[in-house]
Parts: C-alpha cells; sequence; structure tokens
C-alpha cells in the first residue's frame, strides 16, 4: 500500500492493514510479500505463480494423453 | 491469492493425484519425509494423507522450530525473567517445557514475560521502557533468523539483547538420512526456510545421498505437485533437486537476507530437544555484537536441561519415528490443553496439528 523506508503498509486481505519490515526485500507498492513474523522476506513473483500453474495443467494434460 | 491463483483447485489436486496413483509404485513402500511444521498442517487439515496410495506415506521430520529448543534454552530464557529481565518472545514458545518450569509458570509467579508478533515489536518496547532490560528469545530457523539479524544489525538501545536459539534445516535434514531404520525416501524441503537460503544447501542430497529433494509451497497443490514430482523421480529411477515453488523460492535465495545473517550470526553447534547436538546447526551472535548476547550480558548459561519427560515420545516423533497417535500420551495425559511434550504445545508440532484436526489418518 505504502513504503516508507524500512516500513511498509501491507494489506493482509478483507481490510486487515498492518506495518511490516520491508529491510529484506526490494518491494515496490502493489506487489505481494510474503510476510513472516513482521518482516516481508520474499517477493512473490505473481507472473511466476500464474505461468506455472498453467503449465502444469499442461504438463498433467499431456501426460493424460500419453498415458490413455 | 490462493484463491486467485487456484491453488485450492479440486479438479487441478484430482488430476494430479490420478497422475500420483500412476506413478506411484505398485508393490513396495515409499516414505518421503518433509521438515516444515506448516507442511504438516496443510497435509493434515486438507486430509491429504487419505488421497494418497496406501504405500506411499509422508512423515513429519523435525520441522517445528519451537520444538526442538532444548529445555536448557527455555531454561536460560526462565532464569532471565527470573532476574528481572523483561522476556519477549513468541506465543507458540510460552508454554514450551523447560526442566523445572516453562515461560508461562514464571510469569505466573510474577516474571514480566510478554508475547510479541516480531522482534521489531520488542525492540519498540524496549525504546519506551528504558528504565527495564528487555531480551529477545530469538527461536526459529532460518525463515525467522534474518528479521533477528535487521534488529541486532540495527542498533537496538542498550537495554535491549538477544537470547538466539535459532537453528538451520539442512544439518537436521542430513541427520535423518543417518537414522538407520527411518529409510526415507525423498525430501519435500521447507518452503520459506528456502525462500532464504535458496536452492544451493540441499544440493548434497540428491548427490552426496540420491536423495529426490523437492522445495515445495504451503497450498494443497503444491504438497501434493512436490509429492508428484518425488514419485516421477523414483519411478525415472533419478535423483535430483527440484522446486515446485518458483513463485517465492529462488535458487540463490535471498541474498539480502543471508548476507544479513552472515554478518549477525556465526554458524556452531547446537542442541536440538528429542535429537541431541548436531554442528554446524545453530546461529550465535558475532564477537561485535555480543554486548547484545544475553547470555553474555547477563551470565546465563545452561549446559544441560530434561528435554524429554518420562512417558513422552516427542523425540521419537519429532524424527519421524513414530506418528503422535503412536504415542500412548497422545490425547490422553498430553493434550492441547494440558501439554506434556513440546510437540503439543505449539501450534507447528505434529502432536498439536493432529490433536487439532479430526481427520488425520491414512
Amino acid at each position: 500500500m505504502r513504503v516508507d523506508g524500512s516500513k511498509a503498509q501491507v494489506d493482509f486481505g478483507e481490510g486487515v492493514l498492518r506495518d511490516v519490515n520491508v529491510t529484506l526485500v526490494d518491494a515496490k507498492v502493489g506487489e505481494y510479500v510474503l510476510v513472516h513474523a513482521g518482516y516481508a522476506i520474499q517477493i512473490v513473483d505473481e507472473k511466476d505463480a500464474l505461468e506455472t500453474l498453467a503449465l502444469w495443467k499442461e504438463i498433467l494434460a499431456f501426460e493424460k494423453e500419453q498415458g490413455s | 491469492m490462493a484463491e486467485k491463483f487456484r491453488l485450492r483447485d479440486p479438479a487441478l489436486a484430482k488430476s494430479i493425484t490420478r497422475k500420483i496413483r500412476e506413478v506411484a509404485p505398485k508393490n513396495e513402500t515409499v516414505k518421503f519425509c518433509h521438515v516444515c511444521g506448516t507442511h504438516e498442517w496443510t497435509i493434515t487439515h486438507y486430509g491429504l494423507r487419505s488421497l494418497l496410495p496406501r504405500n506411499v506415506e509422508v512423515i513429519a521430520g523435525p520441522g517445528c522450530p519451537v520444538c526442538i529448543v532444548p529445555a536448557a534454552e527455555i531454561d536460560e530464557a526462565v532464569q532471565l525473567a527470573q532476574k528481572g529481565i523483561v522476556i519477549t518472545c513468541f506465543g507458540d514458545v510460552l508454554r514450551v517445557p523447560g526442566s523445572q518450569m516453562s515461560l508461562l509458570e514464571a510469569k505466573a509467579e510474577g516474571a514480566d514475560v510478554r508475547i510479541v508478533y516480531g522482534v521489531a515489536d520488542a525492540v519498540e518496547m524496549a525504546k519506551r521502557e528504558q528504565d527495564k532490560e528487555f531480551t529477545f528469545f530469538a527461536v526459529g530457523f532460518e525463515t525467522t533468523a534474518p528479521s533477528t539479524a535487521v534488529e541486532a544489525l540495527g542498533k537496538p538501545p542498550e537495554n535491549f539483547s538477544f537470547l538466539v536459539s535459532h537453528r538451520l534445516i539442512p544439518p537436521a535434514m542430513e541427520l535423518l538420512l543417518g537414522v538407520g531404520d527411518l529409510q526415507i525416501d525423498g525430501f519435500v524441503a521447507p518452503g520459506h526456510v528456502s525462500a532464504i537460503i535458496g536452492l544451493k544447501p540441499y544440493e548434497l542430497f540428491p548427490r552426496v545421498y540420491r536423495m529426490p529433494t523437492v522445495v515445495a509451497g504451503f497450498e494443497p497443490i503444491d504438497v501434493l505437485m512436490g509429492i508428484y514430482m518425488l514419485l516421477k523421480q523414483r519411478a525415472e529411477g533419478t535423483a535430483r533437486l527440484e522446486n515446485e515453488y518458483t513463485r517465492i523460492v529462488k535458487w540463490e535465495g535471498n541474498p539480502k537476507a543471508l548476507e544479513m545473517m552472515d554478518k549477525a550470526f556465526a554458524v556452531t553447534g547446537g542442541n536440538w530437544r528429542g535429537i541431541g547436538r548436531l554442528p554446524d546447526s545453530a546461529l550465535k551472535l558475532r564477537e561485535e555484537l555480543a554486548a547484545y548476547d544475553a547470555r553474555e550480558k547477563f551470565g546465563v548459561h545452561v549446559a544441560q536441561g530434561k528435554d524429554i519427560l518420562l512417558g513422552c515420545e516427542c523425540h521419537l516423533v519429532i524424527i519421524g519415528k513414530i506418528k503422535p497417535d503412536e504415542c500412548p500420551m497422545f490425547m490422553k495425559a498430553c493434550t492441547p490443553q494440558k501439554p506434556v511434550g513440546a510437540c503439543m504445545v505449539s501450534s507447528e508440532g505434529t502432536c498439536r496439528v493432529w490433536a487439532t484436526t479430526a481427520t488425520r489418518s491414512t
């Protein structure tokens, strides 16, 4: 939501906002972060998440054809 | 977010389980081990064991950072609290048994023990109440250690110190391979520890031990996919290191976090409850930060504690040797309301996870 030095306001969903320490990541406003005990420890790769899922579905569909 | 990415999609789960059945061996038993309390939660909560063929077993290794803190280190925290120092800690740690008492019992006797969400909250408290000494009881694996490092390197106030009990996961995984009759066929490596350390520390498992290893995330689809990837490796007769959790885990991990950990901590040997001493498995503050080391600052050192009470089988649960319901005390003398062993205390403990979920068996 907002980044201010080492602190960022993070939307945890359903209206829950909390200050999170972002020293460990280079997060920009709008990105998803993985938060552990008040510290963002990694940025979630949104594009990768979607691509991986699509890939799995493809692989599974392909292997199904192969198997049958 | 899980909804957005459909990581709990029943149709996808179904097609993965179908594939799992196809690649699973028909006659022999396969045993995979995870080392993460959150994996156990996902597996148990979503009843994933019931979706696997009977001969595919997933066991829980030492994945609960609270459970493996030895009694001696709880005793150190209790001693500090009894000296009048404010102990700040994660909620899970409060009821973990020490040799004589837990921190909760020390609090009941008048000690100032406070639960915090993270170390930053503890530092804030110390800044606000400068007339008191504060110690943060730093428990956790590589996921938590970087936050301790940030605060230790960030010039905390003079009335603040750390009781560091951080432990490292790869040495514990290596230990499991040495437990003769455990006979693990592959590792589901932890997602959020790996978010920090990356994949490199696991390289030795396929290379040296021929052990298939897959880093997996925490949604049910992640775990099922991880198991499928392990089974596939097995069917192909190979042992590789693979990453299922690419949206979070990068090959190099989180370099910034690793650098700060390295700056703040030296790696040393450490005791694990139920396991014993493991070389190069614990962190301690570096010399330069000794002024913030509660053990040095207040001269508190407990060498040996009483880790396992008579009749408690936490030591076997922690290494995945037995399942919680094989312990005679499980849900009889030892319950979430009145835990005897550490595995029943923490929300990440295997016994606690089993106790709070109805569908747990295979």
